[in-house]
């Protein structure tokens, strides 16, 4: 079928002629996931882009049928969840799909954004891609802080009030703002009620912005891991069959894994106050956010002042907005920067301290540890990646795709 | 916009058809953000969350150096009943070590105007993010200043419930207050 790429496929079956005639919904299948012409040379990092959309129409049809037996009631809320763990046909499964399928869905997107700066994929032309990405991330952000409000146990509860007081940080206007988020004075019934509409609301517009995001990504093709730009059919393979099956196998592996989570530690990544019933009047003595949120909880916290921390928090995440800019190397790949590559893998190590100072109480050496890895964390991005792309020495780069494979495989 | 009605004479000056569609947009950019308003406005806080009925409390229970918490808004009320001791070391502390400078006495007074040092009454929402502090219940971590502390993020707060140490910008807020008589206090 490689062969037929450039020109418009026959469709001999007559139904799907007639249609596509009129709405060319298979020509544009054949061209986009058919022969659509990708890098010969994806490893397994390249998987995590589909793993993410499957991850993501799981949540979305798990969140379908537990929003069936749910009710948003600060009153019933918590025994609503209870009933469809204990009651409802199947229910624990559904719901434990959903639970863990928000860390799984992170994991994925957490892969799929390390690949992402490993490799440049965020570097000309495809700063938008990348951007649109950041957008879907900070989406997720928000409907898996919402959804975890949901079932109004104690880590639910003061979880939602921590962050949402990060906005009285804002002078002047802060309190009003808090207040309008909650509907009131503090977090309440009107609070859970919107929440639950925006965390039914917020996958759809996930769903849009990947759209955009796999057009994006359809314009100039993928990256790869040497990340220089196919130069002739050589270099590619159409995406079917040999990328489908690649992708599909990682998802099952994926899947696998997951499964193994749900069914044998579906309680793992959570956090055990959150089995009792909110409290608006006791703290739990240590609040943690879910595994996915500790790294810049830890940044929050790292800075001894209340305006200070929220700036920082969200500029650690503001600043992978503006990371095609501020990376100057003229070369994508990692595997061609002697320097920056091992910088790459410190910064991995980095966020990976950071969670740990997240998920332990403020006291003791978390605090020095914290401050330094949050330095760290700016440090990369804002002085690093600017000098280095301009000092450093890359490796000679082989002349293309299948240059690089065939020697690989040769030597 | 301007090139597309650009006199056939090839003067830029504005023209009538102009005018009528900066109007028009301002027109209706006012329109559109008239509609959104309502939308805004809905998530704020409805009228029966507005109708805030106010508590009275009978303080004659809590023993010298004890405290209780009401609730009041949806929120935590600590109502601490101070011992000499506190209170000398409330007032003690220089206004200059206070990140929220406020004497101990401006913190103790009704709106009546009546200070009554013996009776601390304050909202037990940390100034930081909100989260309860410890030390209004006995055996609880007092911190260091031997008021209260904030085991979210390690804010802590002195006798007087004022911030000394930690991310929290405020001191404790105090609700409006009213001793109706020496036991029975209005809150609100």
């Amino acid at each position: 079928m490689a062969s037929s790429h450039g020109t418009p496929p026959v469709f001999n079956n007559k139904v799907i002629a007639w249609i596509d005639h009129r709405l060319p919904i298979f020509s544009y299948i054949e061209k986009e996931y058919h022969t659509f012409p990708t890098p010969r040379n994806f490893n397994y990092f390249w998987n995590f882009g589909a793993i993410a959309t499957v991850m993501l129409v799981l949540m979305i049809a798990t969140g379908v049928v537990l929003a069936t037996n749910y009710t948003p009631h600060v009153l019933m809320a918590f025994d609503s969840v209870e009933r469809i763990d204990r009651d409802v046909p199947q229910g624990w499964l559904i719901r434990d799909l959903h639970m863990n399928g928000a860390s799984f869905f992170f994991i994925a997107v957490y892969v799929h954004i390390f690949r992402g700066m490993y490799y440049g994929s965020y570097k000309a032309p495809r700063e938008l891609l990348w951007i649109l990405g950041v957008v879907i991330f900070l989406l997720m952000m928000a409907t898996a802080f919402m959804g975890y409000v949901l079932p109004w146990g104690q880590m639910s509860f003061w979880g939602a009030t921590v962050i949402t007081s990060l906005f009285s940080a804002i002078p002047v206007v802060g309190d009003s703002i808090v207040t309008w988020l909650w509907g009131g004075f503090s977090i309440g019934n009107p609070t859970l009620n919107r929440f639950y509409a925006l965390h039914y609301l917020l996958p759809f517009v996930i769903v849009a912005v990947v759209a955009l995001h796999v057009v994006a990504l359809h314009v100039h093709g993928s990256n790869n891991p040497t990340g220089i730009d196919p130069k002739g059919p050589q270099d590619t393979v159409p995406f079917h069959p040999y990328y489908t099956m690649k992708d599909g196998f990682g998802v099952v592996v994926f899947l696998i894994v997951y499964s193994l989570v749900v069914f044998f530690a579906p309680d793992m990544l959570g956090d055990a106050a959150n089995y009792i019933p909110a409290d608006p009047l006791v703290t739990p003595t240590h609040i943690v956010p879910e595994w996915y949120f500790l790294p810049f909880y830890a940044i929050l916290r790292a800075v001894p002042d209340k305006l200070g921390g929220v700036i920082a928090m969200f500029g650690a995440i503001a600043v992978l907005f503006i990371l095609p800019w501020l990376d100057t190397s003229r070369v994508r790949s990692c595997t061609f920067r002697p320097i920056y590559k091992w910088f790459m893998l410190l910064l991995v190590a980095d966020v990976v301290v950071l969670g740990w100072c997240g998920y332990n109480p403020p006291a003791g050496f978390f605090i020095p540890l914290s401050q330094v890895a949050t330095l760290y964390y700016f440090f990369h991005f804002l002085i690093l990646l600017p000098i280095l792309g301009k000092i450093e020495r890359p490796l000679p780069m082989p002349p293309s795709i299948a240059d690089a494979v065939l020697k690989k495989k040769a030597g | 916009m301007a090139s597309s009605s650009v006199p056939a004479d090839g003067h830029g000056d504005p023209t009538r058809r102009d005018f009528l569609m900066v109007a028009t947009g301002a027109l209706g950019a006012v329109g559109a953000a008239a509609v959104a308003w309502p939308f805004i406005n809905n998530l704020n806080p409805a009228a029966d969350t507005l109708a805030l009925a106010s508590i009275e409390v009978n303080v004659k229970p809590i023993e010298l150096g004890q405290a209780i918490t009401v609730s009041w808004r949806g929120k935590p009320v600590f109502i601490r009943h101070r011992t000499a001791e506190n209170i000398k070391e409330a007032v003690a502390v220089p206004m200059s070590e206070l990140p929220d400078p406020q004497t101990d006495a401006s913190r103790v007074t009704d709106t009546a105007k009546k200070v009554r040092p013996e009776w601390l009454i304050m909202i037990g929402v940390c100034t930081h993010l909100g989260c309860v502090p410890l030390g209004n219940k006995p055996g609880q971590d007092k911190g260091p200043y031997g008021g209260w502390y904030c085991p979210c993020h390690g804010s802590a707060y002195d006798t007087s419930g004022r911030i000394r140490k930690g991310p929290a910008p405020l001191n404790l807020a105090i609700p409006q207050y009213l001793f109706l008589s020496d036991s029975l206090v209005r809150i609100g």
